[in-house]
């Protein structure tokens, strides 16, 4: 698709790009200038001359991008970027997620990144920003995504950890290791047994912490030296850890995966794990619906996700909406599941 | 109903048959009479008919999600199952309801059947909104008649057993045929054995299966230890001839005794007292017709002097369970056949044959005659260990098992993937069920579909790969580039006028993936005729 060069923000190989200000969100190829949403990896990639991002991504950006030349900024303070006055804004995606606002002769451009609106205590709450133009993801962009309320979601696994410990297994929960595995963490009940983690979550887990997000006490696989003690464990790991023999240290365990895919009886039962949990770290189908709606904007490009289905559900409820294709939800697993789920679709 | 959702729930998330068992004992521990009837009948394949048309469900939750029609196809596209489809797409539920699983099915389900319009739209509304999510999908899947869960019978009533502690021998015989799913049937399968039960009306016994050979048959040790007699195929059935009544049992405990009169009328010549476990073919001039004759006269309802001529049913008969009304599976599998050869001399009947004995001189022999099977219009040998008793199911006795079966090997082609369609269940939202062609000339002709055959890993594969290469959609048949080549087997191959390859092949799967070989290198439609050829109807 061609747009014609007077918008704000436009695609070009390199990523999306605000030609005023001469930066990119989230660019795909090495630039000079990149505005970073938060750190997975397919949003936050090496290469870049400077990176702005918001101070909480700080830890993880460094630990993961190494030695960046990287400007931290506050939520709401904005930055002079060429005459482009750009803010972030929570995103409540992961810690330090942000949307960001890009204004520019009285045009206001909201980028969401990837985004939710459910509880987490882990990251600050995804606030509505006022655009003439949103540009939104859709990885989860069908009704039949609509999430149990947090407190539901939590209490199941705390169930499922509890009869595990009862019978005296261990319980093997996958998860992605940042930002959904905290998530977690944080509404785990501490008093059913100790919380074991992958090295991958751990090392998330102490940038978490650094940046002041209190969890429960967790201890690092490796350093449990009485095997009994993972009778009574959750052990949080990563979704690689599946199938190798990292595993083979509990002994009997159950295993589930936590991934907002589970939503889906084929997917859960393809998965081969005892239970599926239905949690995710991007908005369901309302979820989307509310931000959109309540971002004002008439204007709203979707990115990654379920694209022509929002495109043509917006366009009916008489929004402007176009695709934008982005290579985001390459690497993330959530929306890496979309690309072989639903990317056909694209 | 919200327990035998979890019951369902607990069923469908595991592959472990210990796990599906424990959920099943917890179950039936704790289950009230009449909701645990219920559950033994579903459970075991039963399903009651589709109350409510497709149709009517999906325009009304659509209108009740209120989601365009465009998007509600692209939801079900995803999810793959309407029922669950449908689940997620109502608003919440208003009301939380605890009604027993029996109430749901006598008080709501079946008095669906006599609503028309507005009156079945209410009932069904009111349901949704009394019922959570996982109730729901369940809810959804019985209505439409399209319940399924992975449990087998056998292990139902092992689960029924054990939580009576009975015999699951004497439960799988006290669920064998028509069982109603009543509080009082279900307290009497939980019942202690009573004395006259086994002078039970026309009541099969359970069918005892074979297991495919999973070894060389010279690990079997000596054939004289072996009996071998040829794998017919066609229905197998038992005639049971009991109480003055005769009853003819197909293997999935259907009664089909008025579907063929001509062996209702040979079990009248039999004595009383007499269980015969065979073969159900369509039999002339001393060997069976193709099963292609069988089938067309299964789908017959009316069965007029034409149909019968031109398909005319024959017994074949493998064993003897019960004679004189004795019940005599433990004896040894010598006496029993040479009862039923007795019986067989003793009645004298055209529609009633013994099953012949195939006999070697030794393994290799046996192998021999067994190449001979296709061209017999047998599936293989059958092997049964002389001595052994008539078990129940399909359960490995010895440690060497009792019965094998051992089929000929697969006819197979190399054919192209043409269309793929999503799978249901596990398989939802991956492109799994494929329709295959050879070459015609320049032309690739579709000659058989195939679901099974490839590991989870090669689907994922396969799936990815039709989506690179989707050229045209048809609702939710895609046409792929035509480069991946499979091979195809399958059991048997005849003339169809029906196809438009004008071949038909029986139980066709995926044998493997054929990366090594290009579109161009698939077989022809000349090499499925020259196997037809080779093969006699």
């Amino acid at each position: 698709m061609s747009l014609p060069s007077t918008d704000l923000i436009r695609l070009t190989p390199n990523g999306l790009y605000c030609e005023a200000g001469d930066f990119y969100v989230d660019p795909w190829r090495p630039v000079d200038r990149a505005v970073i949403t938060h750190a997975h990896s397919d949003h936050a990639r090496r290469g870049h001359t400077r990176y702005l991002a918001h101070r909480d991504a700080e830890g993880v950006l460094r630990n993961r991008l190494g030695d960046i030349s990287l400007d931290c900024v506050e939520y709401g303070d904005p930055v002079d970027l060429n005459g482009v006055r750009v803010s972030l804004h929570p995103a409540g995606h992961v810690l330090g997620s942000a949307q960001v606002r890009i204004e520019s002769r009285g045009e206001v451009w909201v980028l969401s990144g990837d985004y939710k609106l459910a509880r987490d205590p882990t990251c600050r709450a995804f606030e509505p920003v006022r655009a003439h133009t949103f540009v939104t993801e859709s990885t989860f962009g069908l009704p039949v995504y609509r999430w149990r309320p947090e407190h539901e979601l939590l209490a199941s696994v705390n169930d499922w950890w509890r009869a595990n410990a009862d019978a005296g297994r261990a319980s093997v929960l996958f998860a992605y290791a940042f930002g959904k595995a905290q998530r977690l963490i944080a509404g785990l009940d501490p008093s059913i047994g100790p919380i074991v983690c992958h090295g991958a979550v751990e090392t998330l887990n102490e940038a978490y912490r650094a940046a002041g997000v209190p969890l429960p006490p967790t201890l690092r696989v490796t350093d449990v030296a009485d095997r009994s003690a993972f009778r009574h464990a959750i052990a949080l790991a990563p979704p690689s850890a599946q199938g190798t023999t990292w595993l083979r240290r509990f002994g009997a365990y159950s295993d589930a995966f936590a991934s907002g895919w589970m939503q889906l009886r084929g997917a859960r039962r393809r998965n081969g794990v005892d239970r599926g949990f239905v949690v995710s770290d991007h908005a369901d189908w309302p979820g989307l619906q509310t931000a959109i709606r309540e971002s004002g904007a008439h204007r709203v490009f979707v990115t990654h996700g379920y694209v022509p289905v929002m495109v043509r559900w917006l366009t009916e409820q008489g929004l402007d909406a176009r695709a934008f294709e982005t290579q985001f939800g390459t690497t993330d697993d959530e929306a890496d599941t979309a690309a072989a789920e639903g990317g056909d679709a694209a | 109903m919200k327990r035998f959702a979890r019951l369902y729930e607990a069923l469908d998330a595991t592959t472990s048959t210990n796990a599906k068992l424990a959920a099943l004992r917890e179950y039936f521990a704790s289950a009230p009479d009449a909701d645990a009837a219920w559950a033994v009948y579903f459970l075991s394949g039963e399903k009651p008919k589709r109350v409510v048309p497709t149709r009517t469900l999906r325009d009304l939750a659509r209108r009740l999600a209120d989601v365009p029609d465009w998007l509600f196809e692209e939801s079900y596209q995803a999810v793959g199952d309407l029922a669950e489809t449908i689940a997620h797409l109502l608003p919440e539920p208003v009301r939380d309801s605890d009604e027993s699983l029996a109430a749901w099915i006598e008080g709501r389900l079946l008095a669906l059947r006599d609503l028309r319009d507005d009156a079945l739209e209410t009932a069904l509304v009111a349901a949704w909104d009394d019922l959570d999510r996982p109730s729901r999908f369940l809810w959804n899947k019985l209505i439409t008649g399209g319940f399924r869960v992975g449990v087998s019978k056998q292990l139902v009533t092992r689960a029924v057993a054990e939580v009576a502690g009975l015999d699951p021998n004497l439960v799988a015989e006290r669920l064998m045929g028509a069982w109603t799913p009543t509080a009082a049937s279900y307290r009497a399968l939980r019942a202690d054995e009573h004395a006259q039960e086994r002078e039970r009306s026309g009541r099969p016994y359970p069918f005892f299966l074979a297991h495919a050979l999973d070894r060389t048959v010279e690990e079997l040790g000596p054939i004289e230890d072996w009996h071998a007699e040829w794998k017919w195929d066609g229905i197998r059935v038992q005639l049971v001839v009991r109480g003055g009544g005769v009853h003819l049992w197909s293997r999935g405990d259907e009664l089909i005794t008025d579907r063929f009169p001509e062996l209702a009328d040979l079990g009248t010549r039999l004595p009383d007292g007499t269980v015969v476990d065979g073969e159900l073919l369509a039999w002339r001039d001393d060997r069976p017709l193709p099963f292609a004759a069988l089938q067309q006269r299964i789908g017959r309802r009316q069965l007029t002097a034409r149909v019968l001529d031109a398909a005319p049913a024959a017994l074949v008969g493998y064993d003897l369970l019960e004679l004189a009304g004795e019940d005599i599976r433990a004896r040894p599998f010598e006496d029993r056949r040479a009862a039923l050869a007795g019986l067989v001399e003793q009645v004298a009947d055209s529609r009633f044959v013994l099953s012949s004995a195939v006999r070697a001189a030794d393994w290799a022999g046996l192998a021999a005659l067994r190449g001979e099977a296709r061209a017999r219009g047998v599936e293989g040998l059958m092997l049964k260990r002389r001595g052994s008793p008539y078990g129940a199911g399909r359960v490995k006795l010895g440690p060497g098992g009792e019965w094998w079966k051992w089929k000929v090997d697969l006819l197979s082609v190399d054919a192209v993937l043409v269309y793929a369609q999503r799978g249901h269940g596990r398989r939802a939202s991956l492109y799994t069920d494929y329709t295959f062609a050879v070459w015609r000339g320049d032309e690739l002709v579709p000659f058989a579909k195939a679901y099974s055959g490839l590991t989870d890993a090669e689907i994922r594969e396969v799936d990815a790969f039709i989506r690179r290469n989707t050229r045209e959609k048809f609702g939710p048949v895609r046409s792929v580039t035509p480069e991946l080549v499979m091979e195809i087997g399958f059991e048997g191959i005849q003339r169809s006028p029906r196809h438009k390859s004008g071949i038909a092949v029986r139980f066709p799967r995926i044998l493997r993936l054929r990366g090594d070989k290009k579109a161009a290198d698939a077989d022809t439609l000349d090499t499925l005729r020259r196997l037809l050829e080779a093969v006699p109807a």
